[in-house]
């Protein structure tokens, strides 16, 4: 397994935003992680990730325990992450922002940078044309000078992945990437994180609140409700399971 | 808005093919001219020195070829300046003045505007560089390290370079409490720890005396002459040829600044900066580590404050506390915002232009209006012009922010940087 979360616990004082959830995740697959709003899918994937430290529980990635590893650490071991509400580095370029996911993949120095060696320059070069087939991958390789806050909203969340990917991840964490898009946009996404596991080998978890994305093309789905682990399995396990029903829809929605 | 770009206008007719070149040259010639036929201080030189520094601005912004650009300020620094400085010793003072500015503007305009990092301290650096060299050129140093006396002058060279290190590493260490802090609270412990460089300054005589307290350091050493400067200028007095000395220094440490913010900003490390000014969180996730990028960036703008600071030391002989107070601090900050934040050329401005308002523009306009005092025109009493300098001075910086908040010159490389097939869309 690529990987394997065992008994995470995340609390904020009193609030446990994660309880005790485990996750395995095979390389190669596609997993979606659910649950209603407020039910710590985003913790969870902060923990995964490194910006929040497990209150207790273990994360192995790639047979290494990654547990507690700072966010850059983690990135350098082959995660990468989108976020929920896009977090581009608004006044940099499109090429610029994927130039910065490349930055745990590039070598240049403080000295190498001011005197630009010939190590350094061929370097750059590469990176350039890196950045730019990934911008092709995503369908952005005519907008390589475009401040990234000008993009309209779904290039923006192509964008992000296209950064994401930049990092050479071996896993990548996708919240809720179909989130305002309109269902032409909607179903471009799910062909994009398609081709991401079947073009490139790249395993993905995403968090996702419309079902119909989820149904299409996860291959395991994991619920969250209240911080906890409620049902886990295939999709059309999922939605027939009585306790993820009343998880969205409240108590008697079952019997009705 | 954009008065300063190359935006289409009915002037930008004029900046184009040969037609450039000759309005260029024609102009540099007739301000250098003008400068050149009138060297004493007064009104109408200081007019005619400001338009001649216009004329960078203009060498900057005209569409002529790089090198002729490059030969032609080269001409201007190395050629007209000095002689004018021989002239009238008050005007290179003004261009000294701006040069070591012009330095600490660059070199916060790193952590300011590349990374965004708020430091209110930023002329900690610049004291730790001017008393590294007052307390080993002097025999200050004997009160603290038994046996030991002066520095012979020439290493002061040394200095220099070890300048650029010291500063580096203060920056890094004052950077480290501080790596946690965002924005507002960044600023004030910055603040904080640069005000607590002063008051050790004023307060390191006592039980060991090192800085010689509030007294400062007298007659610190100067950089030695050069024999090669007496025999090609033998018309020169030693005054002069010492203050040629440090504007050369000068210009050569502000040559090596704009060199590496240069080199830095187009590179790994200048990505990561901004990607760590535009969002920290999304910048650790992208796999920049941020406590080391940080830190560079302290240590790099604090090395130029640094080496600027021994030449600082060098130039006045005499260095003092108070000379590295907190105002010293917003005054480089507010060089920086004036210029345009993330820009290197809009911090060369800022420094130019706040280093003239202050020495030359300010004091003028308050000698013009007591001429005119005396005169019999009627200013009111209450109205004493000396004392409303630093008020005009705001006055300035208020209605710049309100009608050009971006400053400037405010950075406009990515339109230019991104030759990718497509022309680059119209920026504003």
């Amino acid at each position: 397994m690529l990987l394997h979360a065992q008994n995470v616990t995340k609390t904020f004082g009193g609030l446990v935003a994660v309880n005790d959830v485990s996750l395995t995740v095979e390389p190669g697959s596609i997993v979606s992680v659910i649950g209603p709003n407020g039910a710590g899918k985003t913790t969870f994937f902060n923990v995964l990730t490194g910006i929040y430290k497990p209150t207790s529980g273990r994360i192995v990635f790639d047979g290494e325990d990654i547990t507690g590893l700072r966010p850059d650490q983690i990135t350098q071991r082959g995660i990468a992450r989108t976020f929920q509400n896009i977090r581009l580095f608004n006044n940099m370029t499109v090429l610029e922002n994927v130039l910065v996911g490349m930055h745990g993949r590039l070598h240049a120095g403080l000295w190498g940078s001011i005197f630009l060696t010939p190590a350094v320059r061929s370097e750059e070069q590469q990176a350039r044309r890196r950045a730019f087939e990934l911008l092709a991958f995503v369908g952005l390789e005519r907008k390589p000078g475009e401040l990234a806050k000008n993009l309209p909203y779904g290039d923006q969340r192509r964008l992000e992945i296209a950064r994401a990917m930049a990092t050479q991840p071996k896993l990548i964490l996708l919240d809720e990437p179909t989130a305002g898009m309109n269902p032409q946009e909607t179903s471009e996404a799910i062909h994009l994180i398609r081709r991401l596991r079947d073009e490139l080998g790249i395993t993905v978890i995403l968090i996702e609140h419309d079902m119909r994305v989820v149904m299409t093309i996860s291959e395991r789905v994991t619920v969250l409700d209240y911080g906890a682990k409620i049902a886990e399995g295939k999709p059309e396990e999922i939605r027939s399971n009585p306790q993820v029903i009343e998880a969205y829809l409240g108590r008697g929605a079952v019997v009705a | 808005m954009r008065a300063l770009s190359a935006s289409p206008s009915p002037l930008s007719a004029l900046n184009r093919g040969p037609l450039a070149y000759v309005l260029l040259t024609a102009y540099l010639l007739l301000a250098t001219v003008l400068l050149l036929t009138n060297t004493r201080t007064s009104l109408s030189t200081d007019i005619l020195f400001i338009l001649f520094l216009l004329g960078f601005l203009l060498i900057y912004r005209a569409r002529v070829a790089g090198l002729y650009k490059l030969v032609l300020g080269a001409v201007m620094l190395l050629v007209v300046v000095p002689y004018f400085g021989a002239q009238n010793a008050y005007y290179i003072e003004l261009a000294i003045q701006a040069g070591i500015f012009v330095a600490l503007a660059l070199g916060l305009n790193v952590v300011v505007g590349f990374a965004g990092l708020l430091d209110l301290g930023y002329v900690a650096f610049f004291a730790v560089g001017a008393y590294l060299w007052g307390i080993f050129s002097t025999d200050q140093a004997g009160q603290f390290l038994s046996g030991f006396t002066a520095l012979p002058a020439d290493s002061f060279y040394l200095f220099l370079a070890l300048g650029l290190f010291v500063g580096a590493f203060f920056g890094a260490l004052l950077g480290l409490p501080v790596l946690r802090l965002r924005g507002d609270y960044l600023a004030i412990v910055t603040l904080g720890l640069g005000e607590v460089i002063r008051v050790l300054a004023v307060n390191l005589d006592r039980p060991v005396n090192i800085t010689n307290g509030s007294q400062g350091i007298k007659s610190i050493a100067r950089p030695p002459l050069p024999e090669v400067m007496r025999t090609l200028l033998p018309g020169l007095s030693d005054p002069q040829l010492y203050q040629l000395l440090i504007y050369l220094m000068g210009l050569l440490v502000v040559g090596l600044s704009i060199f590496i913010v240069y080199r830095l900003k187009n590179s790994r490390i200048g990505r990561a900066w901004e990607a760590i000014r535009e969002d920290e969180t999304a910048a650790i996730a992208m796999g920049v580590p941020l406590v080391r990028m940080k830190l560079l960036a302290f240590a790099v703008g604090a090395s130029f404050a640094g080496a600027m600071g021994v030449l600082f030391a060098a130039k006045q002989q005499f260095i003092n506390p108070p000379t590295f107070d907190l105002l010293r601090s917003i005054g480089i900050l507010s060089m920086v915002i004036l210029g345009g934040m993330g820009s290197i050329p809009g911090a060369i401005l800022g420094g130019m232009l706040v280093t003239l308002l202050d020495l030359q523009i300010l004091p003028r306009i308050a000698t013009e209006l007591g001429a005119l005092k005396r005169q019999g025109i009627v200013i009111p009493d209450w109205f004493d012009p000396v004392q409303y300098q630093r008020a005009l001075f705001g006055l300035l910086l208020i209605i710049m922010m309100i009608f050009r908040p971006e400053g400037i010159m405010p950075d406009q490389r990515r339109s230019e940087e991104m030759h990718s097939g497509e022309p680059a869309k119209p920026s504003q």
